[in-house]
């Protein structure tokens, strides 16, 4: 009888299939914050991804030097109004080089996107990977991954960073190594989750099914647990994304990230401030770039968690309750149980 | 009582053996890279004989493990180097020589650890009154306009890289309204209204950012603590909202964020390298910065292993003060 019950494809039926994805979407779009921010990110994206075509149209790219559009005799200032902006270079031409500014700025769009995804890719990759490992390993691997984890979350990941900036090959492509950089230094916390989640989801009856249906390891971590683990980790590399790109710009301002001629927004503002009077946008630009860039994924990030987890959303939205009512999706969350936790604590406050 | 004693003692031995295999990570990492590493240590401009003495200095000839048995051996009970004519001591706390500076690593790092210190401790004050104030402040006022324009401002606060941050406030309070002087370190002992006067911009760049992570963190974790169940027989008994948020909700909220706040040490030591470099501070950040950009290895193995010591000391007070603050922790 038992042995009929686990042949059957139970655990099939726990993976969260396209009802949970629908779902995902139907929180996040519930938040209007979170949609503002997502189509400003797109932008971002197509801006980056189009770098070259923009280039193009405006006749420009990123690495050419123009010393006849610099005064030599001030020190390098661009010659013309606004730093030099006009027709030819739309956003005017970087100082001591002469170099194009609108070119500079969105191909830095393709390295800050480019290096903070593909650090984010190696956080959850390595997060996930040695997470599983502990949760699944006998005592003494446990002890050790969570050790080395340990570390690798206390340690601060801005100065690691740098300082394994000081060892590598320089011959290496730059944007790749800091990302991989990035991404070495900082799964720690991903690689906690993804641990917790697993002590979590090995004890379900699901898995336990699988095991006693004679699945190995390997196949139980792929097809039973790494679904289970993507909720917490997405909610969380949603949020590493921003904090990588700040990563990436201030290890770049310091002069040891993504060098030039590559073009990238924290080493624009490296020597800005020098250059404020004559050409501040060349200051403004990148900074604002930056800003919006981050403040859009963090609040993307926030969304996402939201969306994947309500529950503690709600949490932190007691008192504003009858607000949020008229304006998010409420109807629908009532139906769920954190719409009936919301509601339980809407009744303190 | 001994069941916090016990608990005091395990923390201070699991964070020793923290800091061992921290050591052992970073030697392995820095001294086992590609390359000639006495080449390397050395710097550019040295002559085959002096490679060859940095190489015997270092031990090159050695296995990896003995190598690093004789690096902690430096830290406890420091070192003599012979430099063929003479003898340099380097006492206890020996990190070892940077041959590019001709400078004895901890030197360096006590010469430049009083400035980053001056920075971070200032900062942290300042972070912690701003952070936690404001955090009160949404909390109590929350479903108001206040909570929403605090809401917004501390995102911005939190999207804005450090550096963003200081370049703007250098420019429009030293450089366009004249409000401060640039940023200048004058020692403590020297002149003490100097001193305040040239980290405050440096304090106040600092403490921005964090500020607006904290006032998020206070502000969760006080909305978790006033939906708990002891907060409503508060209220059922008429306390004030004033009394119930300032005070009982405050304290609940309290040990989550000492606790975060030592944690958040590392970060705020990564945020002083910007802002040291920003403003030109001559602290561990800079010189670090300097280090890595002409690979002086010997220093930059030094600084990362004395910021990882502050980091894991820093975890292990905030375990212990989080353990006084709720006596739960102990029993797990």
């Amino acid at each position: 009888m038992s042995e009929a019950l686990v042949a059957t494809e139970v655990p099939e039926a726990s993976v969260p299939g396209a009802s949970g994805a629908r779902q995902f979407w139907r929180r996040l779009r519930a938040q209007r914050a979170a949609m503002v921010a997502a189509v400003v990110v797109a932008l971002l994206v197509l801006v980056a991804l189009a770098a070259p075509l923009l280039t193009a149209l405006e006749g420009q790219d990123p690495t050419t030097y123009h010393p006849s559009l610099i005064d030599s005799a001030r020190g390098g200032v661009p010659i013309g109004s606004f730093g030099g902006v006009g027709g030819e270079h739309w956003l005017g031409v970087e100082p001591q080089t002469g170099r194009d500014l609108f070119a500079r700025l969105v191909y830095g769009a393709r390295v800050s996107l480019g290096v903070a995804l593909a650090a984010t890719a190696v956080q959850v990759f390595l997060g996930v990977v040695v997470g599983v490992a502990a949760a699944l390993g006998n005592r003494w691997v446990d002890q050790l991954l969570s050790r080395i984890t340990d570390i690798i979350v206390a340690m601060p990941l801005m100065i690691m960073a740098l300082a394994l900036l000081a060892v590598v090959p320089s011959s290496f492509p730059r944007p790749v190594l800091v990302a991989l950089i990035i991404g070495f230094v900082a799964w720690g916390t991903i690689g906690k989750i993804a641990r917790a989640q697993t002590l979590t989801l090995k004890e379900l009856d699901y898995v336990a099914a699988a095991r006693l249906s004679g699945w190995g390891t390997l196949r139980i971590a792929r097809r039973e647990l790494l679904p289970g683990l993507a909720a917490p980790v997405i909610t969380y590399a949603a949020l590493m994304v921003p904090a990588n790109i700040s990563i990436e710009a201030s290890l770049s301002f310091l002069g040891v990230g993504v060098k030039p001629p590559t073009p990238s927004w924290g080493q624009m503002l490296t020597s800005a401030d020098v250059w404020y009077q004559a050409a501040p946008q060349y200051l403004l630009l990148p900074a604002a770039a930056l800003f919006v860039t981050v403040l859009a994924l963090t609040v993307l990030g926030d969304g996402v968690r939201t969306a994947l987890d309500p529950r503690a959303a709600s949490r932190l939205r007691i008192g504003t309750g009858r607000r949020q009512e008229s304006k998010a999706g409420k109807p629908e969350a009532a139906k769920t149980e954190a719409g009936r936790s919301e509601a339980a604590e809407e009744g303190i406050a | 009582m001994s069941g916090f004693t016990a608990f005091a003692l395990r923390r201070a031995v699991s964070a020793v053996l923290t800091l061992l295999a921290l050591s052992v990570i970073i030697y392995v990492v820095f001294y086992a890279t590609p390359g000639n590493v006495a080449q390397i240590t050395c710097g550019p401009r040295c002559s085959p004989e002096q490679v060859h003495q940095v190489a015997q200095q270092l031990r090159l000839d050695d296995p990896l493990y003995l190598r690093y048995w004789h690096f902690l051996q430096g830290i406890v009970a420091g070192h003599d180097y012979s430099t063929g004519t003479s003898v340099e001591h380097c006492p206890a706390p020996c990190l070892g020589l940077s041959y590019q500076s001709d400078q004895q690593v901890t030197r360096i790092i006590l010469n430049k650890l009083p400035v980053s210190l001056s920075l971070v401790v200032g900062a942290m004050v300042l972070w912690l009154l701003l952070g936690v104030g404001t955090g009160v402040l949404s909390a109590w006022r929350r479903g108001r306009f206040t909570e929403r324009a605090l809401t917004g401002i501390t995102l911005a606060g939190v999207a804005t890289p450090v550096f963003v941050i200081g370049l703007v406030l250098m420019i429009v309070v030293c450089g366009q309204l004249e409000l401060l002087p640039f940023p200048e370190y004058v020692s403590f002992s020297d002149d003490p209204e100097q001193w305040m006067w040239g980290l405050l911009l440096p304090w106040v760049t600092l403490a921005l950012g964090e500020a607006a992570y904290f006032a998020r963190l206070t502000r969760a974790s006080m909305l978790e603590t006033l939906a708990e169940d002891h907060i409503r027989t508060f209220r059922a008994y008429g306390v004030g909202e004033r009394s119930i948020v300032g005070r009982h909700a405050l304290r609940g909220a309290l040990a989550p964020i000492i606790a975060l706040n030592a944690n958040d040490f590392g970060s705020a030591m990564g945020g002083a390298v910007l802002v040291e470099s920003l403003f030109g501070l001559p602290g561990i950040g800079q010189e670090l910065v300097h280090a890595v950009t002409v690979v002086d290895l010997p220093v930059v193995v030094g600084m990362v292993l004395v910021i990882g010591f502050f980091v894991v000391l820093a975890n292990a007070v905030a375990d212990v003060l989080y353990a006084v603050a709720d006596r739960r922790v102990v029993l797990a």
